[in-house]
C-alpha cells in the first residue's frame, strides 16, 4: 500500500483528499493518492520561475547526462515513491493493475521512456537540428555562418494533463528539463505511476527536486488550473479536447491520430505482402495509441484484406494482465467497454459496413469490474461509411473501398500516414497534403516510432520562439 | 455520550416533536393551512391532524417532491393563517426552463437571525459593515445576508452576480468567458473593498473567495491587510481540504494568528442555515453540520430506504425536513449525500459531515463560479 502525496516544487504534501488507488480486476486497494484543490496551483505557479532559474545552474549537457542516468534508474533503482520503496517490479504491477495494461507492455513501455531519457542529447540536437544548446540558455548565439540567432524561452515551465489510459506520452514532455524548463505535471488519475517514478528517478540522478510539482486531482480542476496559470501546456484528451484547444499558442492538444494506412492502385494486388505490417500497426500495444492504425484505404481487394486481418487479429482472446501473451488491455471505467461497443454496433447496422471478426465470437467481454473488447476489423464499402472514420482504444480498425484518385481529399486529419505505393505522383499528393501529421512513405508500421523526429509538433518550436535578434558586431 | 449530552438530546427530541405536532396542526388545519397541502390531505390515506403526534411520524408521508414547486400560483403555498403579509419568492436553478420558486414572509430574517446568534463577534463584529460576494438576483441567499448584517447593525454591500449565465457559459464551453465573469465579480468586490466602506465581514462562495484573495495578494494587499476578519462561506465544495486551504494559504494562519475567522454553512431555499461544528486542524478541518432544529431537520439515510437512517459514521443521502410555519416539507432527499454525525454539545440532535453532490447525480452537476 503506497501513500502518494501531491509534489509542490519538490516538497510533499498530504492533501486531506485522498483517492483510492484500485486493481482494475480484484478491486484490491493498492495505495492512494492525495488530491490537490485548484488553489494551490494558482499559489504555487507565482514560483515558476524558479524552476527554470534553478536548471539555468546546470548546462543543457550536464542535464541531458544526469537524464541518461535517471533512465537507467527508472528502468533499474529502487526508488523512494511516496511513503514507499518502489523496485521496477513494484512499478510494472502497479501500473498494469490501475491502468489494466498487460504487465509485458509496462515493461516495454518503461524501456521506451529509458530510451528516450538515455538518448537525450541526440534527440535534442535532432530537434534543434544541430542548434548550440548554449543559444537556448542564453536566449542567443551565433550560427556557423556568423549570423546572430535568438531562441527565446517562452515559459519556465511546461505543464501536462496527462492520460489515465496511454504510459507512453510522458516522452513528449521529457525533453522540457533538460531544456531548463521546470515540470508542472496532472497525472491521469488511474497512473500517477510514471511521473512519480520519472521524479524519484531524476531527483536520484542529482536533478534539483525543486522544478517539479504534481498535482494528482479532479480533472475538471486541476487540469483547467493547470492550462490557466501555466504558458505552456500539453493535454491529452479525445477529439473534443483537442479541438476545444485548437489555435491556442500555449496549448499543445494531444488526442486521438485517426493514423490510416494507404495503399496505392501500383501496390494493392500484392496486399498479402503488408499484411503483418498493417497487423502489427492496428495490434501493437493493445491497439490503444494514436499511432495505431485504424483505417486502411485502398481502391480493391478490401474484402480479402479485410478477411485476412480478421484471420489474424479476430481469435485473439482477452487474457490476465500477467500472462506474457496478453495482447489487450482492459477497459477499467466502470461500464465504458459496454458504452464503446454498443456505439461499434450502431454503426455496424449502416450499409455497406460488414463487421468481419464477428465470426471469431463476441467481441465484448464483460468482467465483473472491468471489460475488453477483442480486436475488430470492420469492412467499409465506402468512406461515406461513419465507422470509417472512427477510432477506438482498442485494436480496431476499418478497411474502407475508396478509389485512389479519391483518398487523399477524404482521409481527414490523419496523425500518422503510411502511404504504400511506388507511384511518383501519389507520393508527391502524400508529402503534399496537410491532413497528414507524420509521413511513412513506404511499408512501414504506423507504430514505428523514430524519436530523433517531432511529434505532433516540435517541441522546440512550442516551448521557444525563434526571433529576430541584432547586436553591434563587437559582440558577436 | 455524557449524561449532560444524553439529557439535551432527549430535551432536543421532545421539543421537535412538540414543534413537528405544532407545525402539521397549522399546515393542516382548513383556517391556518396553505391551498397546496390542504389539497394534497385529500390524497393522503391519513390524517395528518391526528395521526402526526412527533417527527418519526412524518414518515407517513410520500417524499416530497421539489418539482411541485415549479411555476404558478406561487400563493399555494401560503398558509392561510400568514395572507395578506408582505410576501417574497425566492427562485432556485432556472438556467433553463421554469425555476422551482419558494414563497417566504419572515423564515429567511428567523433562520438567519439565529445563525447570527453561532457567530463570534471578535471576528464579526456588531454595527460592521458587510460585502455579499454571491449571486444577486431572485436568490434567498442576497435577502439574508444583507438582513444578517442589518440585524448585526452593519451596512450590506452587494455585487450584480448572475449564476443562471454562469452555468450556460460552462454548459457551452466559453472558458474565457467563465473566467472574465469571475474577473468581473472580484473586480466588484475589490472595488467596494477599497472604496473606504469599512467592511469587515463578508458572505463570500467558496470560488469566489479563492479568487479574491489571489486578486488581493497580486495588487500587494491580503484579506486581513484589507480589514477582514469575519467570513461566512457555504457549498458542498466547502471540504476539509479546501478549508485547510483558505486557513493555511489565504489568511495566513488560524484566526488567532491571521485574525481572519471562517465558518463554513450548509443551506438552500429550502432549509434555514445548518452551522457547523467549530472546525480546526486538530480535527483536521472536519466539518459537521447541524440543522436549525426544531424549525428543521436533516436526516442521513439510506440510499435504498429514505425511511432508514443510517448508522453514525455511515453514507447515505442526506434527507431534509423543513418545519415552519410559512413552510412544511416532511422529507425531501437532498442532491447531496454525507456521512451521519453524533449529536454536539452546541447542537444536542445528529449532524452531517463530508457533504458532497449525491454520487449518482455528481457526474451530471455543473458546479459554477458560485
Amino acid at each position: 500500500m503506497v501513500n502518494i502525496p501531491v509534489i509542490r516544487w519538490g516538497e510533499e504534501y498530504e492533501s486531506l483528499e485522498t483517492q483510492e488507488l484500485v486493481h482494475h480486476a480484484t478491486g484490491d486497494i493498492i495505495g492512494t493518492q492525495s488530491m490537490a484543490n485548484g488553489g494551490l496551483i494558482t499559489r504555487d505557479m507565482r514560483k515558476a520561475q524558479q524552476a527554470r532559474d534553478i536548471l539555468k545552474q546546470f548546462s543543457i549537457e550536464e542535464l541531458v547526462e544526469k537524464m541518461g542516468k535517471a533512465g537507467d534508474l527508472f528502468v533499474n533503482g529502487n526508488l523512494s515513491i511516496g511513503d514507499s520503496e518502489q523496485t521496477p517490479q513494484d512499478f510494472i504491477v502497479q501500473q498494469s493493475a490501475t491502468t489494466g495494461l498487460p504487465e509485458h507492455m509496462v515493461e516495454l513501455g518503461m524501456s521506451k521512456n529509458a530510451f528516450v531519457m538515455n538518448n537525450m542529447g541526440r534527440i535534442i540536437d535532432a530537434l534543434t537540428r544541430g542548434l548550440p544548446l548554449d543559444i537556448l540558455s542564453s536566449g542567443w548565439g551565433k550560427e556557423a555562418r556568423g549570423i546572430p540567432v535568438s531562441y527565446q524561452c517562452q515559459t519556465p515551465i511546461l505543464a501536462a494533463v496527462l492520460p489515465s489510459n496511454s504510459p507512453g506520452v510522458h516522452t513528449l514532455w521529457l525533453p522540457a528539463v533538460p531544456l531548463q524548463i521546470g515540470l508542472v505535471l496532472k497525472p491521469g488519475q488511474k497512473e500517477p505511476w510514471t511521473p512519480y517514478r520519472m521524479f524519484a528517478a531524476m531527483v536520484a540522478a542529482g536533478i534539483p527536486k525543486e522544478i517539479w510539482c504534481l498535482y494528482p486531482g479532479s480533472g475538471a480542476e486541476i487540469g483547467s488550473a493547470v492550462l490557466s496559470k501555466c504558458k505552456r501546456s500539453m493535454i491529452f484528451g479525445s477529439k473534443q479536447t483537442v479541438d476545444n484547444y485548437k489555435g491556442n499558442p500555449q496549448v499543445q492538444a494531444h488526442g486521438p491520430g485517426f493514423s490510416k494506412i494507404l495503399i496505392g492502385d501500383d501496390c494493392v494486388d500484392n496486399w498479402e505482402e503488408y499484411i503483418d505490417l498493417i497487423v502489427e500497426s492496428i495490434y501493437i500495444n493493445g491497439g490503444r495509441g494514436c499511432i495505431n492504425t485504424s483505417s486502411i484505404w485502398a481502391s480493391r481487394h478490401t474484402e480479402e484484406i479485410a478477411q485476412a486481418l480478421a484471420e489474424k487479429l479476430g481469435p485473439i482472446e482477452a487474457l490476465p494482465p500477467t500472462d506474457p501473451k496478453a495482447g489487450l488491455a482492459a477497459f477499467t471505467i466502470d461500464g465504458m467497454a459496454t458504452a464503446i461497443w454498443d456505439s461499434i454496433k450502431d454503426d455496424l447496422d449502416e450499409d455497406g459496413v460488414t463487421h468481419v471478426t464477428g465470426q471469431y465470437g463476441d467481441r465484448l467481454i464483460e468482467k465483473e469490474l472491468c471489460g475488453y473488447i477483442r480486436p475488430t476489423i470492420v469492412h467499409c464499402k465506402s468512406p461515406e461509411n461513419a465507422i470509417a472514420q472512427k477510432e477506438y482504444m482498442f485494436p480496431f480498425a476499418s478497411v474502407v473501398e475508396c478509389p485512389e484518385d479519391k483518398m487523399l481529399g477524404t482521409i481527414g486529419e490523419t496523425l500518422v500516414c503510411t502511404g504504400i505505393t511506388n507511384n511518383e505522383s501519389l507520393r508527391n499528393q502524400l508529402i503534399d497534403c496537410t491532413e497528414i501529421d507524420r509521413l511513412n512513405l513506404g511499408p512501414v508500421p504506423t507504430t514505428k516510432l523514430n524519436w530523433l523526429q517531432p511529434h505532433e509538433g516540435n517541441i522546440i518550436d512550442f516551448l521557444f520562439r525563434n526571433r529576430a535578434f541584432q547586436v553591434p558586431e563587437e559582440l558577436l | 455520550m455524557s449524561d449532560n449530552l444524553d439529557q439535551s438530546v432527549s430535551d432536543a427530541k421532545s421539543k421537535l416533536d412538540a414543534h413537528t405536532h405544532e407545525i402539521v396542526q397549522w399546515h393542516f388545519h382548513e383556517s391556518t393551512g396553505s391551498p397546496f397541502w390542504l389539497g394534497k390531505k385529500a390524497e393522503l390515506n391519513f390524517d395528518p391532524l391526528t395521526e402526526v403526534k412527533g417527527f418519526d411520524d412524518l414518515k407517513k408521508f410520500p417524499l416530497f417532491e421539489d418539482e411541485w414547486l415549479r411555476g404558478g400560483p406561487v400563493n399555494r403555498w401560503i398558509p392561510k393563517g400568514l395572507e395578506g403579509q408582505p410576501t417574497f419568492v425566492f427562485e432556485t436553478g432556472g438556467t433553463t426552463g421554469i425555476p422551482k420558486s419558494r414563497v417566504v414572509i419572515e423564515d429567511h430574517r428567523l433562520d438567519y437571525e439565529m445563525f447570527s446568534e453561532t457567530l463570534p463577534d471578535k471576528y464579526f463584529p456588531k454595527g460592521a459593515n458587510w460585502l455579499m460576494l454571491g449571486p444577486s438576483g431572485p436568490r434567498r441567499l442576497r435577502l439574508a445576508v444583507e438582513h444578517l448584517c442589518q440585524h448585526r447593525g452593519g451596512i450590506c454591500f452587494c455585487i450584480d452576480l448572475d449564476p443562471r449565465w454562469v452555468v450556460k457559459v460552462i454548459k457551452k464551453g466559453w472558458m474565457d468567458h467563465l473566467e472574465e465573469y469571475k474577473k468581473h465579480c472580484i473586480d466588484q468586490a475589490i472595488t467596494v473593498l477599497t472604496a473606504g466602506h469599512d467592511i469587515k465581514c463578508m458572505f463570500a462562495t467558496p470560488k469566489l473567495l479563492d479568487q479574491l484573495a489571489t486578486a488581493l495578494e497580486e495588487r500587494g494587499t491580503s484579506l486581513p491587510e484589507i480589514g477582514i476578519t469575519g467570513i461566512f462561506s457555504g457549498g458542498t465544495e466547502f471540504t476539509p481540504q479546501w478549508t485547510r486551504y483558505c486557513v493555511e494559504e489565504l489568511f495566513g494562519g488560524p484566526p488567532e494568528e491571521s485574525g481572519v475567522y471562517m465558518t463554513p454553512t450548509y443551506g438552500n431555499t429550502l432549509m434555514g442555515l445548518a452551522c457547523s461544528e467549530p472546525v480546526t486542524k486538530e480535527n483536521k478541518y472536519k466539518i459537521t453540520y447541524h440543522a436549525p432544529q426544531p424549525r428543521a431537520a436533516t436526516e442521513v439515510v439510506s440510499f435504498d430506504d429514505p425511511n432508514e437512517l443510517v448508522g453514525y459514521g455511515e453514507t447515505g443521502r442526506v434527507k431534509l425536513t423543513t418545519l415552519t410555519r410559512e413552510l412544511f416539507i416532511p422529507g425531501f432527499l437532498e442532491r447531496d449525500e454525507a456521512e451521519r454525525e453524533e449529536p454536539h454539545e452546541m447542537y444536542p440532535w445528529d449532524g452531517v459531515s463530508g457533504v458532497r453532490p449525491y454520487h449518482v447525480f455528481a457526474k451530471s452537476t455543473t458546479v459554477g463560479v458560485y
